[in-house]
C-alpha cells in the first residue's frame, strides 16, 4: 500500500511539471500587454523598455520560465504588478477563503448528496426517486450565480437574516470560528453546495441502484443479512467510484467558484483570479492557476490512493 | 419425524406490465437427509421455487398461495428477525454463479465469518476460525491464505468451494443448490458433484439440486422430480425416473441425453418450446409439444397418478401402462 502511495506521487512529478508549463503559456497566449495596464498613457517607449526589463518580460519565453520556476521552488511567486505585494502571500490568503468556502460546501453537500442518493436508488422508481431526480436536476441545471443572486434577495435583503457581502464583519479578511465570522460563510457555502448535492445524490442514486440489482445482494439476503447488513455491503461497493466523483467534485468547488465568490464578495480564489484576469496581473494570475491546478492534481492523489485501499480490485502493486 | 420440507399447492404469479404463472400448484415433500434433483428445462420454475423457499422474492410483484413448512415451520409467514434466523440457519443456497453470488470487496474469509457471527452470535475471531474450518472442509488447500484473499483472486471452481462452505458453515437442515456446477468446466462440475455428495453425507443435510442435466441430477441423488411449466410432472426415485419414466416430457429429457448415441447420430430432441404461462394452464402444458397428445390432453388438466408411494405421474397415458404392468 505504501509502496503504491510512493509510485501515484512519482507519478505526479510529471504531471506538475505540465502543469507549470501550461500555467505560464496560458498567460502568454491571452492578448493584452500587462504593462500597458500599469504604465501611465503617455509613458515613452524608454521608460517602457526600462519597466519590462525590470520585471524580466525582455527575456526569451524559456529563460522567463525557467527563472519564474528557479523562484517558485523557493517559495517565491513574483511581485503582483497591480499592487506591489508577493504573490505567495496574495494567493495563499485567498486560496484558504476559497478551502474554507469550499470545504464548508463539500460539508453540507455529500452527507445530502449521499443520502438523496442513496434513497432514490434504494426506492427506484418510485414518487420518492423522481423526486429526487427532479431535485438532483434541478440542482445541477439552476445557474448558482442566479440562486445566489436569489438567496441574497431572500435572505439578506427581503428577511435581514444574514450578511451577503465579504469574509465577515466590516469585510474583515481574517477569519475567525464565531457566529459574527460564521455568518457570512452561509449563503455562499449553500449557494456552491447545490450543484455537488446533484451530481452526488445522481451518481449515488445510479451506483447503488446498480449494485442492489447484482446477485450477490440477493445472497447476503439469502444468508440471512439484514437490511443494514445489506446496505453496509452496498456503501462499501459504491464507495471508491462515490469517491472519485466527490473528489472532483471538491476540486471543482476551489477552482469553480469564481462567480460565487464575485456574487458574495467573497475574498478568494476565484475573487482574485477575476482582478488578476481584468487587471491583466500576469504574476499573480498565473500564481493562482498553479496553486489551483496543484490542488486539483493533488485532490486526484489523494483519491487514487483511497479508491485503492477501498476497493481491493484496484491493483495496489 | 418432522418432514423436512412440505410443499403443499404452491401457486405463485408475478405481476407487473404481464402476469406470469411461475409455479402452478406444486406439492412436494422431503424426508430429513434426503436429496432431491428439481430437473426441467430454462423457465420451468426451479429456481423460483427456491427463491420462494427461502422468501427471496419481490413481495410486491409476486402473489404466493398455498403452503411451504420446513422442519414444521411455515416459512411463508416469517418476516423480520425470524426470516433472517432461518436464511442462512436452516436453509441456505448455494447459487449458480459465485463470481456474481460473492461481494466483491470483502474477502471470502469475511464473508463466511459474517454469517456465523449473525446465526451463532460468535465474536470475529471465532467466526474467522468456523471459516477456516470450513475451507478446509471444502478441500481447499492453503485454506489459511486464502481467507484472506477477495473473490477475484480466486479461480471459478474455488469460488463455487467458498460459496458451499458460506452455505454449510452455520449447519443448515436444507441446502438449496441452484445449478451449482452450470458456470463451471467441465472437470471442475465433476470436483463439485462429488465434494457436494460427500458433504452431504458429513452433514447429513437434505439437498435440493436444481439442475437442466439429467446426467447430473442421475449423479447427485436419491429422488428426482421433474418440472415443466411450473408444474411437478412426475417424481420418483431416480432409478425409477431413468428405468421406467411415465411422463412423455421425462422420456423425452431421457432420449436427448448423449450417453448411448452413436456418432453421427442425430439427438432426440424435444420439438418446440416451452409455452410462455401468461395465462394459468387449464389443459396439460406439454400437449403442443408430445407426440403422443390427444384430445383428452388439450381438454383439462391431467389426473395425477400414483403407481407406488412418493412415486406420481401426471400424464393421462400413465394410467395404462401403470394398468399392464
Amino acid at each position: 500500500m505504501l509502496s503504491y502511495f510512493f509510485r501515484r506521487l512519482i507519478l505526479v512529478l510529471p504531471v506538475a511539471f505540465g502543469v507549470s508549463v501550461i500555467c505560464f503559456m496560458l498567460v502568454q497566449i491571452a492578448p493584452g500587454d500587462p504593462l500597458t495596464a500599469i504604465m501611465p498613457i503617455d509613458a515613452t517607449a524608454e521608460e517602457q523598455a526600462a519597466m519590462r526589463a525590470a520585471y524580466g518580460l525582455d527575456k526569451p519565453l524559456p529563460v522567463q520560465y525557467a527563472i519564474w520556476v528557479g523562484n517558485l521552488v523557493q517559495g517565491d511567486m513574483g511581485k503582483s504588478i497591480a499592487t506591489g505585494r508577493p504573490v505567495a502571500q496574495e494567493v495563499f490568503g485567498a486560496v484558504q477563503n476559497s478551502l474554507l468556502l469550499a470545504a464548508s460546501a463539500a460539508v453540507i453537500a455529500f452527507p445530502i448528496g449521499i443520502f438523496l442518493g442513496f434513497l432514490a436508488g434504494y426506492f427506484r422508481d418510485t414518487l420518492l426517486d423522481r423526486a429526487v431526480t427532479a431535485l438532483s436536476i434541478t440542482g445541477v441545471s439552476v445557474p448558482n450565480y442566479w440562486l445566489g443572486i436569489v438567496l441574497v434577495i431572500i435572505f439578506s435583503v427581503n428577511l435581514g437574516w444574514l450578511p451577503s457581502m465579504g469574509a465577515g464583519p466590516g469585510g474583515s479578511q481574517s477569519w475567525a470560528w464565531d457566529w459574527l465570522h460564521i455568518r457570512h460563510l452561509i449563503l455562499p457555502a449553500v449557494t456552491l453546495a447545490v450543484v455537488p448535492i446533484g451530481i452526488v445524490a445522481r451518481t449515488v442514486r445510479a451506483l447503488a441502484g446498480d449494485i442492489l440489482t447484482q446477485d450477490f445482494v440477493q445472497a447476503l439476503y439469502a444468508k440471512g443479512m439484514s437490511r443494514g447488513d445489506v446496505l453496509r455491503h452496498v456503501a462499501r461497493n459504491a464507495a471508491a467510484t462515490a469517491l472519485s466523483v466527490m473528489g472532483l467534485q471538491l476540486g471543482y468547488l476551489l477552482g469553480g467558484s469564481i462567480l460565487i465568490e464575485t456574487v458574495f464578495n467573497w475574498p478568494g480564489s476565484g475573487f482574485l483570479l477575476s482582478n488578476a484576469i481584468f487587471q491583466r496581473d500576469l504574476p499573480l494570475l498565473q500564481g493562482t492557476i498553479l496553486i489551483l491546478a496543484l490542488f486539483f492534481v493533488a485532490m486526484n492523489l489523494i483519491v487514487d490512493v483511497a479508491q485503492a485501499a477501498i476497493d481491493p480490485r484496484i491493483k495496489r502493486t | 419425524m418432522t418432514k423436512l420440507l412440505d410443499i403443499q399447492n404452491l401457486t405463485l404469479r408475478f405481476k407487473g406490465k404481464r402476469t406470469v404463472h411461475a409455479i402452478n400448484d406444486v406439492s412436494l415433500s422431503m424426508e430429513q437427509g434426503e436429496t432431491l434433483a428439481l430437473l426441467g428445462e430454462s423457465g420451468s420454475g426451479k429456481s423460483v421455487t427456491l427463491k420462494a423457499l427461502l422468501g427471496l422474492l419481490p413481495p410486491k410483484r409476486t402473489e404466493i398461495e398455498g403452503k411451504i413448512e420446513v422442519n414444521g415451520t411455515d416459512v411463508l409467514s416469517l418476516s423480520g428477525k425470524k426470516l433472517q434466523k432461518y436464511r442462512g440457519g436452516e436453509v441456505s443456497m448455494v447459487f449458480q454463479e459465485p463470481a456474481l453470488a460473492l461481494d466483491p470487496v470483502y474477502t471470502v474469509g469475511h464473508q463466511i465469518a459474517e454469517s456465523v457471527m449473525r446465526h451463532k452470535g460468535v465474536s470475529k475471531a471465532d467466526a474467522m476460525s468456523t471459516a477456516l474450518d470450513m475451507l478446509d472442509r471444502v478441500r481447499i488447500p492453503s485454506a489459511n491464505r486464502r481467507l484472506h484473499n477477495y473473490p477475484h483472486e480466486l479461480s471459478g471452481g474455488m469460488r463455487q468451494r467458498v460459496m458451499i462452505a458460506l452455505a454449510l458453515a452455520c449447519r443448515p437442515r436444507l441446502l438449496l443448490a441452484d445449478e451449482p456446477t452450470t458456470a463451471l468446466d467441465a472437470t471442475v462440475q465433476i470436483q463439485i458433484l462429488l465434494l457436494l455428495r460427500e458433504l452431504q453425507k458429513e452433514f447429513g443435510m437434505g439437498v435440493i439440486f436444481v439442475t437442466h442435466d439429467i446426467g447430473v441430477a442421475v449423479e447427485i441423488s436419491e429422488r428426482v422430480a421433474v418440472m415443466y411449466a411450473g408444474q411437478i410432472v412426475e417424481e420418483g426415485t431416480t432409478s425409477e425416473i431413468i428405468k421406467s419414466a411415465k411422463h412423455p416430457y421425462t422420456q423425452g429429457l431421457l432420449a436427448a441425453n448423449l450417453h448411448d448415441v452413436e456418432r453421427g447420430a442425430r439427438l432426440n430432441a424435444i420439438p418446440g418450446a416451452p409455452p410462455s404461462l401468461e395465462t394459468k394452464p387449464d389443459s396439460c402444458s406439454f400437449a403442443p409439444r408430445c407426440a403422443h397428445a390427444t384430445a383428452e390432453c388439450r381438454a383439462a388438466l391431467p389426473p395425477v397418478f400414483t403407481p407406488s408411494p412418493r412415486r406420481r405421474v401426471a400424464c393421462v397415458k400413465a394410467e395404462p401402462a401403470v394398468a399392464a404392468e
